[in-house]
């Protein structure tokens, strides 16, 4: 394992990652989809409004490429900071 | 060929498929019974999980509870997709560094503490068994079915084809035999909704059609339905009605509750890496998702076939359907396949020799049945949970189509069923026995008294199961919740935290789950038991939380409990805090032991 201050660097990195997702993640689903949908009725999806597309489609769509995203980021963070496994 | 013969041929093959699957891959030592060697590629565990996770609930149940409720109840499609961004992000990878078998098993081991395990292995039985009950709902519904004999035959016969598949297979017959079972749900679910977005839309992906327009009218789909539903006095389906505040907190506890379920966690301890178990959450939501985006457009069509169905003749004004179409003509030949498991009725109230289907709490619509003498909405039942197997019937498909859709439901059921048996046998013999009361019991020992676990399990969630405390979905939900409460703040605690000590977490525990479960209890009856609840969702305790949404506030009270113990009782031990650095970081993961 490398020294402490390289972990500690390693850690708040992605810290940092996961909460920049975690806003993502909160608002189009609780955002878009629920809380924020009156402020997007004015923008048409197929019959109803874009709220509606985030409720049932958008945010799901958006939590696969959080996810993926994030596995892409951390696989190389472990690799700069030396603690990926051999 | 009869529609019970293809019925019965489609099942009965893909069982064969997954009975052969299961023989092939047999466990041979306990690692293997829990853990499948830990030989699993992120793809193929992606796909296991896809199939462990979506139940009953998903397959079965939530496209009808979306149909006939329509935006309110986005919130299951939201809940059960948004989690895994809490799974992927939160624990998986250092669950999977931590590298033992269960999650009690971490729970015990960072919190330092026999207590904080065993909290855990009875949060998790709990969580589990109550979700269990929901599988048997949709195991009961989708047997009774099949098999044309009510639902209660349907769920005798289901317990035991579940018990029997199993008891035989550890974690790998099951990740194999998953795998099938994926393949099986996905095309049953899809292919239907396929034709059916052909019929309506003119477009084969079903997701893209729910947004297109409707054919026969020219108008957006959506935009029709709209109309549709609310000539006959229902709500808009496209509209926001539920309590806000409550469709909120019932979205984030179906999120966390995701994140908090053993079964699903346990998937990620079998990959080979630390980097596999991120990309494993990922494929598994994409395995999900295809489900997931099909699911409202299923919804949202059959509402539109059912409804056009029952007023075939333009809409209200053309009149209803008579009871002699309904017992002549082929296509409402569904009706009375349904009719024969009890779960969808019809009555000629006012003796008019026709059936309308309207919304009869509407008082708009009362005022018109006084002037046209109807005497209430003559679809007198409709079980949601019938929806989705009833759609290919309603959208007159194919005799394959049908029997795919049986064989589909049951592999939705059949795999998740096995996968929460799994985890609570290993939690009763390997943290319970094993970890807490005799150590030394031999590695047959503990197989045995998996397997008693596994058994005992059944027969609580078949008895329940015959008196379900709501719709597949609905008592599932109610798990997600106690799991909610529970197991996911203890984890989180336990990784991001180094303030968190023994008391602090198995307090944090003990409040959440026991909070919850008695806000549960109060609403649909002591130990689900019909008839001893003392408020009902209707008109909950807390203003408009019901008990579905709970779980969310009872991880609120289980973090700021451990917070608060925490910080009135002695800081961690240096070694604990060493084990919480090194489970952040991926390096030295290796092959797990076990201990």
């Amino acid at each position: 394992m490398a020294d402490n201050s390289q972990n500690d660097a390693y850690w708040s990195a992605n810290l940092r990652i996961i909460m920049i997702s975690l806003v993502i993640w909160a608002i189009v689903s609780f955002g878009f989809g629920i809380l924020l949908r009156p402020m997007l009725s004015g923008i048409a999806v197929g019959g109803t409004d874009l709220g509606f597309w985030f409720a049932q489609q958008g945010s799901i769509i958006v939590f696969l490429i959080l996810i993926f995203n994030y596995a892409m980021r951390m696989n190389k963070l472990d690799r700069e900071h030396g603690v990926d496994e051999e | 060929m009869d529609q019970f013969t293809i019925n019965l041929l489609f099942v009965g093959a893909s069982f064969a498929l997954y009975i052969g699957i299961a023989i092939w891959a047999r466990a041979g030592s306990t690692s293997e019974f829990y853990a499948a060697g830990r030989g699993v590629h992120p793809v193929t565990n992606g796909m296991a999980t896809a199939a462990d996770w979506m139940s009953a609930a998903s397959f079965i149940s939530m496209a009808g509870l979306i149909a006939f409720t329509g935006y309110d109840n986005s919130s299951f499609l939201m809940g059960w997709t948004g989690g895994y961004v809490l799974l992927a992000l939160l624990l998986a990878p250092y669950l999977r560094k931590f590298g033992k078998f269960t999650v009690s098993e971490f729970i015990g081991d960072r919190f330092y503490s026999q207590t904080a395990r065993v909290v855990a292995v009875v949060c998790l039985i709990v969580a589990s068994t109550t979700y269990v009950i929901g599988q048997m709902t949709g195991v009961g519904v989708a047997f009774g079915r099949f098999l044309e004999v009510d639902n209660t035959t349907g769920l005798f016969i289901g317990a035991a084809v579940v018990f029997a598949y199993a008891v035989f297979g550890g974690m790998k017959g099951v990740t194999y035999t998953q795998v099938a079972q994926y393949c099986v749900l996905i095309t049953a679910y899809t292919i239907p909704a396929i034709f059916i977005s052909l019929q309506l839309t003119g477009t084969p992906i079903p997701a893209l059609g729910l947004f297109g327009e409707h054919a026969a009218s020219g108008e957006p789909l959506l935009a029709k339905l709209d109309a549709i539903v609310t000539e006959l006095g229902f709500n808009e389906y496209t509209a926001h009605h539920a309590d806000t505040f409550n469709m909120v907190l019932f979205t984030l506890s179906l999120m966390i509750g995701t994140a908090g379920l053993p079964h699903v966690i346990m998937r990620f301890f079998t990959v080979p890496k630390v980097s596999d178990a991120r990309w494993s959450a990922g494929w598994t939501l994409v395995f999900i998702a295809l489900l997931y985006l099909t699911a409202p457009a299923v919804g949202a069509m059959a509402r539109l076939n059912i409804t056009e169905m029952m007023w075939p003749n333009g809409g209200i004004n053309g009149g209803a359907v008579t009871v002699q179409q309904i017992e002549t003509e082929q296509k409402y030949d569904w009706m009375k396949t349904w009719q024969k498991t009890g779960l969808l009725n019809w009555e000629d109230k006012n003796g008019d020799g026709k059936i309308q289907y309207y919304n009869d709490k509407s008082e708009a619509m009362q005022a018109m049945a006084a002037e046209k003498g109807w005497t209430g909405n003559e679809l007198t039942k409709f079980n949601r949970d019938i929806l989705v197997l009833a759609n290919p019937e309603i959208a007159n498909l194919p005799g394959w189509v049908i029997g795919l859709v049986a064989a589909g439901g049951l592999a939705a059921a059949l795999s998740t069923a096995a996968g929460l048996l799994l985890a609570i046998s290993s939690a009763v013999s390997h943290d319970l026995i094993k970890g807490a009361i005799n150590p030394q019991i031999s590695e047959k020992g503990e197989l045995m008294s998996a397997r008693v676990a596994m058994a005992v399990a059944i027969v609580v969630a078949t008895y329940l199961g015959l008196n379900p405390p709501g719709f597949a979905a609905q008592t599932v939900a109610l798990a997600f919740g106690l799991a909610a409460a529970s197991i996911f703040p203890a984890l989180m605690m336990g990784i991001f935290s180094t303030k968190i000590n023994n008391t602090g977490a198995v307090a944090g525990m003990i409040a959440g789950i026991t909070v919850t479960l008695i806000y549960i209890f109060l609403h649909k009856g002591w130990f689900f038991i019909p008839g001893t609840n003392s408020f009902s969702d209707a008109d909950p305790l807390l203003g408009t939380v019901k008990s579905t949404s709970f779980g969310a506030i009872g991880a609120a009270i289980n973090f700021a409990v451990a917070y608060t113990v925490s910080g009135m009782t002695k800081p961690l031990p240096a070694d604990i805090k060493a084990l919480v650095e090194s489970v952040r970081v991926p390096r030295g993961a290796g092959a797990a032991q076990n201990k």
